[in-house]
C-alpha cells in the first residue's frame, strides 16, 4: 500500500508538471569571523523577545495575538441573534482535533447559562423505573472517550445554490468539527432504569431556550452513544452543551442534543418540528427524505483553498485536507488536479479512526497552468463521495441538508483560487 | 484487629480494580423520579397522536390578534416573507422551481406546531404563551390556507385530528442507514 502511494505521488508530481529533477540543493555555509577588537552588541542584534523576560503565567491560555484572525465565522439571524451558526475555520487549522474555542456551533435560541448544581437528567417513559441523575452522581460513573466528528445536517448547504459561493473552505464547510468526547455510555444509564421491550425510540430534550426535542432510535443509544461531560479533556464548553450532551458518533449534528435534560423512551418517534419541518430533504418529486441520520463520506481540500494564493510559479505545494464518514473509517482519498480526469491517492495521516476526521496530504508540483483541485473520499463500506452532478441527479436541487459532494478549487494561471462547479 | 481490617479493604480494592470486572463495577446512582415524570415540567413533548396536549382551546379569530402582536414582527404580517421561517401560503409549491416549506405546504403533523410554538416561540420569551393562546395561533396558521375551517375550535381533542396537506410527503430513510 505504501509503495503504491509513493508511486502515485511520483506520478502526481510528474503528471502535473514536475520538469526539474529535485536534486539536493547544497551550498557551503561560512561562519562570520569577528576581529578580536570588535564587540558585537548581541542585545541589539537579537530579536527583542530574546533580550527581556517573557510574559507572566496565565491561569487559562489563549492563542497568540498574531492568530486573532483564526476565528469562527458567525452567521445568525439579526432579529434573533441566538438563532444561527458559527463555522469552524477549517482552512486555518491542521491536524484533526478542533480546538474547543473553534468547535462549530448551531444554536436554536442561544447558549443557556446552566448551573450544574441544578441540572438534572431524567430517564423515563418505557422503563421499569424513572430515574434522575444530578451531575455529581454522573461524574462517578465509569467513562469512555470517543474521538469523532460532529457535523450539522445543514453543513455545506451553499453547494445546492445555482452559482458557487466564493467563501473560504471552513466558512462554507465548517459546520463540522472533530473532538475527543469523554463521558458515560448512554446504555449504562438506560439499563439502570430498565428498558421496556416495547421501547424503540428515545425523545431527547435540551434545557435551552428552544427546549430542543428530537427522536433518536434506541438502537443507536445502545450502540456507541455517549453522555459527554468532557470535550478535549476539559469540561464541555457552554456552547457545546455544558454540563451534559449527547454524542452520537457519525450521526447528524441535531441528534447530538446539547444541555441534555431528558431521555424519554417511546415506541414511536415524536414527529417534532426538527425531524419533520427541518432536517428533512425535499426531493424533486416533492417527497422528503426523513430520519436521514447518517452523515455520509465527505472530503475537502483545506489547503490550498479559496482565500489563499500560490506565491511561487512554478512551486511545490502541500495539498492537505480532511475526510470523514459517519459509517466508519476512511480508507482512501484521491486527488485530482485536472477537474476529475485523473486521480492519485493521497497519503492518509494516522491514526485513522472510525467516524472521525482523517487528515490527507499530497505534495503537488504546480507549473503555473490552469488547474482544478478536487478530493474524493471512500469509506470502509465502499461508499464513494459523489460529484455535485451525481448528488443533484439523485436528490434534486432543494434538499438543503446532507450536501456531501466533491468540492472543486480552481487555480488560475496567476495563482488565485476560486470555487467552481461543473467538473 | 486493626491490621486485619486494613487487609480486608486492600482485598476489596484489588477486586474492584481487576481489569475483567472494572467496566461492570459501578454504583447505580439514579434517584427514583416518578414524581418528575408525572409533572408538567417534564412532559413538554407532544406526540403525533396528541399525547401530552394540555387542556385548552382557541380559534383563528383570537389567533389572528395574537399573531399580529407576537409573531408578525419576525414572520411577516402574512406569515411569510420576513426574517423568520415562512409559515403560511405556498401550498402545492413543493415540486415547483421555488418550493416553500411552510406549515401548510410541508409540515406533516399539526401536533408538532403546538409542541414547537409552546417550547420555542416567541423566540424572546419561550413558554410565555398560555395553552389557549397556542391553540389559537395553531388555528390561525392552519385556517389561513384552509387546512382547517376558519371557525374550527382547536383543543386537545380536535388538534390531533387535523389532516395536514403534506401528511404523506415523507419517506423514512432509517433504519436503512444503520450499520
Amino acid at each position: 500500500m505504501s509503495a503504491k502511494i509513493i508511486e502515485g505521488r511520483r506520478q502526481f508530481l510528474h503528471k502535473t508538471g514536475l520538469g526539474v529533477a529535485l536534486t539536493g540543493l547544497t551550498s557551503s555555509i561560512s561562519l562570520p569571523v569577528l576581529a578580536s577588537s570588535e564587540k558585537l552588541n548581541l542585545a541589539n542584534s537579537l530579536p527583542e523577545w530574546m533580550t527581556v523576560p517573557g510574559g507572566e503565567f496565565k491561569n487559562y491560555g489563549q492563542p497568540s495575538p498574531h492568530e486573532q484572525r483564526v476565528i469562527r465565522w458567525i452567521s445568525a439571524n439579526s432579529a434573533a441573534p441566538g438563532n444561527g451558526v458559527s463555522w469552524t475555520p477549517l482552512h486555518d487549522l491542521q491536524g484533526t482535533i478542533t480546538p474547543n474555542g473553534l468547535h462549530y456551533e448551531r444554536h436554536h435560541n442561544g447558549v443557556p447559562q446552566i448551573d450544574p448544581a441544578q441540572h438534572l437528567l431524567l430517564i423515563d417513559g418505557l422503563v421499569k423505573q424513572s430515574l434522575s441523575f444530578d451531575m455529581k452522581s454522573l461524574l462517578r460513573y465509569p467513562m469512555e472517550s470517543r474521538t469523532c466528528f460532529i457535523e450539522c445536517g445543514g453543513n455545506s448547504n451553499s453547494g445546492w445554490r445555482t452559482n458557487p459561493t466564493q467563501t473560504q473552505a471552513g466558512y462554507a464547510h465548517g459546520l463540522v468539527s472533530n473532538a475527543e468526547w469523554t463521558g458515560i455510555p448512554v446504555k449504562l444509564l438506560l439499563q439502570e432504569a430498565g428498558i421496556d421491550p416495547n421501547a424503540k425510540w428515545v425523545i431527547a430534550e435540551g434545557a435551552d431556550g428552544a427546549a430542543l426535542n428530537i427522536s433518536i432510535p434506541l438502537e443507536k443509544l445502545l450502540d456507541d452513544a455517549l453522555l459527554a461531560i468532557y470535550q478535549n479533556g476539559e469540561r464541555l464548553r457552554p456552547e457545546n452543551g455544558y454540563p451534559l450532551r449527547l454524542v452520537l458518533p457519525g450521526w447528524e449534528g441535531i441528534l447530538n442534543v446539547k444541555w441534555l435534560r431528558q431521555l424519554r423512551l417511546t415506541d414511536t418517534p415524536l414527529m417534532s418540528r426538527d425531524e419533520t419541518a427541518q432536517y428533512t430533504e425535499l426531493q424533486a418529486d416533492g417527497k422528503a427524505r426523513q430520519f436521514t441520520f447518517m452523515m455520509e463520506a465527505k472530503s475537502l481540500i483545506t489547503s490550498p483553498s479559496l482565500g489563499m494564493m500560490l506565491p511561487d510559479n512554478p512551486g511545490i505545494y502541500q495539498i492537505s485536507g480532511l475526510a470523514w464518514s459517519g459509517r466508519g473509517k476512511i480508507i482512501r482519498v484521491e486527488i485530482s488536479a485536472d477537474g476529475g480526469d485523473s486521480w492519485v491517492d493521497a497519503e492518509l495521516q494516522g491514526p485513522i479512526l472510525a467516524k472521525a476526521f482523517t487528515r490527507f496530504n499530497l505534495p503537488w508540483q504546480w507549473q503555473g497552468d490552469y488547474a482544478i483541485l478536487q478530493s474524493r473520499a471512500t469509506d470502509e463500506t465502499g461508499y464513494v463521495q459523489p460529484s455535485r452532478e451525481a448528488l443533484i441527479e439523485n436528490r434534486g436541487k432543494h434538499g438543503f441538508f446532507h450536501y456531501n459532494a466533491i468540492v472543486s478549487w480552481e487555480i488560475t494561471e496567476q495563482g488565485d483560487i476560486n470555487h467552481v462547479y461543473g467538473f | 484487629m486493626f491490621m486485619v481490617s486494613k487487609f480486608l479493604i486492600l482485598v476489596g480494592l484489588l477486586f474492584v480494580l481487576s481489569p475483567s470486572s472494572a467496566k461492570d463495577e459501578f454504583q447505580p446512582l439514579g434517584q427514583k423520579a416518578q414524581h418528575l415524570s408525572n409533572s408538567p415540567q417534564w412532559n413538554l413533548s407532544i406526540s403525533a397522536t396528541g399525547e401530552g396536549l394540555p387542556k385548552g382551546q382557541g380559534n383563528a379569530i383570537q389567533g389572528a390578534k395574537i399573531f399580529a402582536n407576537q409573531c408578525a414582527a419576525c414572520h411577516g404580517p402574512q406569515g411569510i416573507g420576513a426574517s423568520a421561517e415562512p409559515l403560511i401560503g405556498e401550498v402545492g409549491s413543493l415540486t415547483s422551481e421555488y418550493p416553500e416549506k411552510t406549515v401548510n405546504s410541508y409540515w406533516p403533523y399539526a401536533t408538532s406546531l403546538f409542541d414547537y410554538i409552546r417550547r420555542a416561540m416567541p423566540i424572546d420569551a419561550p413558554f410565555s404563551l398560555s395553552a389557549d393562546e397556542v391553540y389559537s395561533l395553531c388555528a390561525y396558521i392552519l385556517s389561513s390556507d384552509g387546512t382547517i375551517k376558519e371557525g374550527l375550535e382547536l383543543n386537545e381533542e380536535t388538534l390531533p385530528q387535523v389532516k395536514m396537506p403534506n401528511r404523506d410527503g415523507f419517506i423514512a430513510i432509517y433504519p436503512d442507514t444503520l450499520e
